[in-house]
């Protein structure tokens, strides 16, 4: 051990990297290998009525083209398995996958698919979650607009008596904060090679930053155990999140066990900007009570999250920023309302922190209003507030080895600011 | 349609068979097996396809196979020599300036390009000259730190 603590220690992949031997998947080439295109929705929502792919696998150059009739498992999947591989019917957002073709190269790829017949019945989408929340607004989804977790329509998070709190204040600070959709925008693009191996089993290389996650997943959609599915991966050129879903991996093993031929499906930049999950978009409504000290006594958050046509990870998403929406703080009473809205957008999911890092930029914004109200630096505010060693947090939970006041200090430090002696003197030892 | 290319690469010359549409991207990567020059975008916009062409940095994606016959192409594939790094891949390995690693060979090209040219670049001329090179993993810092340590001669060939 000695001999690592407190050294650095070079990257075991650096030369791979510097010499350009890492082999991501898209260097890779097979023999006879051939290139795959998806027919995406090219409106919002709507119902498929007709599809006809004859045309398509009757021109010179094409392998196959695939269908949600081809998915021999189940055609479905996600951390909550609410997605088609290839929607069947129902369109959710514009993008959404309706078929496949793999062909000699792209180029032929690509004009196959535009002889698919395909006859859309389009339907009024819904792109705002309020307005998707609104009676009578068109259903995203069948069973409703909005998720329902345990809790109901909203995660509920309770700690202490929000109203008493609001009552004993000197002042009640509110604020409606929003945060915008983010593309994840790795380097390397999405994509799949596929093929059969010499012992049957169907071999994936794959970019996914969650290799037996998705195993799992794969293993439900292609119908087939584990043992049959030869899941390679490792490399990934950069993944934010965006590799957390499947995005190329199922289409490309459906085609390989239905051509029983190798096969690349990649995404352009284009396809990976407009059809890949995203960060989904927040608006967060904040009011808090306020003593003249400084202490927040009361906080009410409630959160609006837009997972778009499929839950993607969304629900897990809210449920991880309802935990930690309120912020760092030691405020006895807290009330958090987390709801997750379908929309007719690609679906949403993680992206570098599952929607904690919305929640604390709108927290942030909301401690420096509260400063404002109270005529007091937002330094002060924040650490009057921040946790000691243990505090009990909103859910609960008891909270050990605190550290944020030594953070704090440390960052206004770097930032070249001068704090006041009594802030320098606290601590997260106690208060 | 099909025509001959030939030109050089990396010191050897090689002669292929390409379309008239196909980039100097698809040539190296999809019929010569070079896959150093990622395709990040395809379009102009990430630098991580940048390969040398006398010399010049330009983006594979967006130069016309056929317009490279007779020229002398490098890429990462021949930085080194006799099997020895050059001074710059060693430089970003020890500065941690990989992280994925998937930009890496474009900025290593941008970074040689700007060296050959001016071999004590300051550090504004350095941020400059990887300036047409994104990293995603945010890998910049490291990148600059690695260009002046060659650059201040401590990885000498
Ligand atoms: S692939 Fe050429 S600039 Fe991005
Ligand atoms: S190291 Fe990942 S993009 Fe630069």
């Amino acid at each position: 051990m000695a001999e690592y603590v407190g050294q650095p220690v070079l990257r075991y992949d650096g030369i791979g990297h510097v010499t350009a031997r890492t082999r991501y998947v898209d260097d890779i080439q097979l023999p006879g290998m051939l290139y795959i295109k998806v027919l995406t929705s090219p409106v919002h929502k709507g119902i498929i009525r007709h599809l006809d792919t004859s045309a398509a696998e009757r021109m010179p150059g094409v392998a196959g083209v695939i269908t949600a009739k081809d998915v021999p498992g189940k055609n479905a999947y996600g951390l909550i398995p609410d997605q088609p591989v290839f929607t069947p019917e129902h369109i959710r957002y514009k993008g959404e996958r309706i078929a496949a073709v793999a062909a000699v190269d792209e180029d032929t790829a690509m004009e196959a698919l535009e002889k698919i017949k395909l006859d859309i019945e389009e339907q009024e989408p819904v792109f705002d979650p309020f307005k998707a929340m609104e009676p009578g607004a068109p259903l995203v989804r069948p069973e409703g607009n909005v998720w329902e977790f345990n809790s109901g329509k909203t995660r509920k998070i309770r700690f202490g008596d929000v109203e008493k709190g609001f009552a004993e204040a000197d002042v009640i600070v509110e604020g409606t904060y929003t945060t915008a959709t983010n593309d994840h925008a790795p380097m390397e693009p999405q994509v799949s090679v596929a093929y059969i191996d010499e012992t049957d089993r169907l071999a994936i290389y794959t970019v996914s930053q969650d290799l037996y996650f998705h195993l799992g997943m794969l293993t439900a959609i292609f119908n087939l155990p584990m043992n049959k599915i030869r899941y390679i991966g490792g490399t990934v050129g950069g993944g934010f999140g965006s590799k957390n879903d499947i995005h190329c991996d199922h289409v490309a093993g459906l085609m390989a066990l239905k051509i029983r031929k190798p096969v690349k499906y990649r995404h352009t930049r284009r396809e990976e900007t407009a059809y890949t999950t995203k960060r989904g978009p927040w608006t967060f409504y904040f009011k808090d009570g306020v003593k003249k000290d400084g202490r927040i006594i009361a906080r009410y958050v409630k959160t609006v999250h837009d997972t778009g046509g499929y839950a993607g990870m969304g629900p897990y998403v809210v449920d991880k920023n309802s935990i930690l929406v309120a912020g760092p703080y030691a405020i006895p009473n807290v009330w958090v309302d987390g709801i997750c809205v379908f929309t007719n957008k690609p679906p949403c999911s993680s992206m570098r922190g599952f929607g904690i890092i919305n929640g604390t930029a709108a927290d942030q914004l909301q401690t420096a209003r509260v400063a404002e109200a109270i005529g007091k630096d937002p330094w002060e505010v924040h650490f009057i507030n921040a946790w000691r060693e243990g505090d009990l947090g909103a859910t609960q939970f008891k909270v050990e080895a605190a550290g944020l006041i030594e953070a704090m200090k440390r960052a206004a430090e770097l930032a070249g600011i001068e704090l006041p002696a009594h802030l320098k003197a606290m601590s997260s030892r106690g208060r | 349609m099909k025509y001959v290319l030939s030109f050089n690469l990396n010191g050897l010359p090689v002669d292929t068979l390409v379309k008239a549409t196909d980039t100097l991207l698809d040539v190296l990567r999809e019929k010569l097996n070079v896959v150093s020059p990622k395709r990040g975008c395809d379009n102009g916009d990430c630098g991580a396809c940048t390969v040398l062409v006398n010399g010049e940095p330009v983006r594979a994606c967006l130069t016309i196979g056929l317009t490279v016959a007779g020229k002398n192409v490098q890429t990462v594939e021949g930085l080194q020599q006799d099997g020895k790094l050059h001074p710059l891949q060693r430089a970003f390995h020890e500065h941690y300036a990989a992280q994925c690693g998937f930009c890496t060979p474009g900025m290593l090209i941008a970074a040689k390009a700007l060296l050959d040219k001016n071999p004590k670049p300051t550090r504004e001329q350095i941020v400059e000259g990887i300036s047409g090179n994104l990293c995603r993993c945010g890998t910049y810092v490291e990148v600059v730190e690695a260009i002046q340590a060659v650059a201040a001669g401590k990885y000498k060939e």
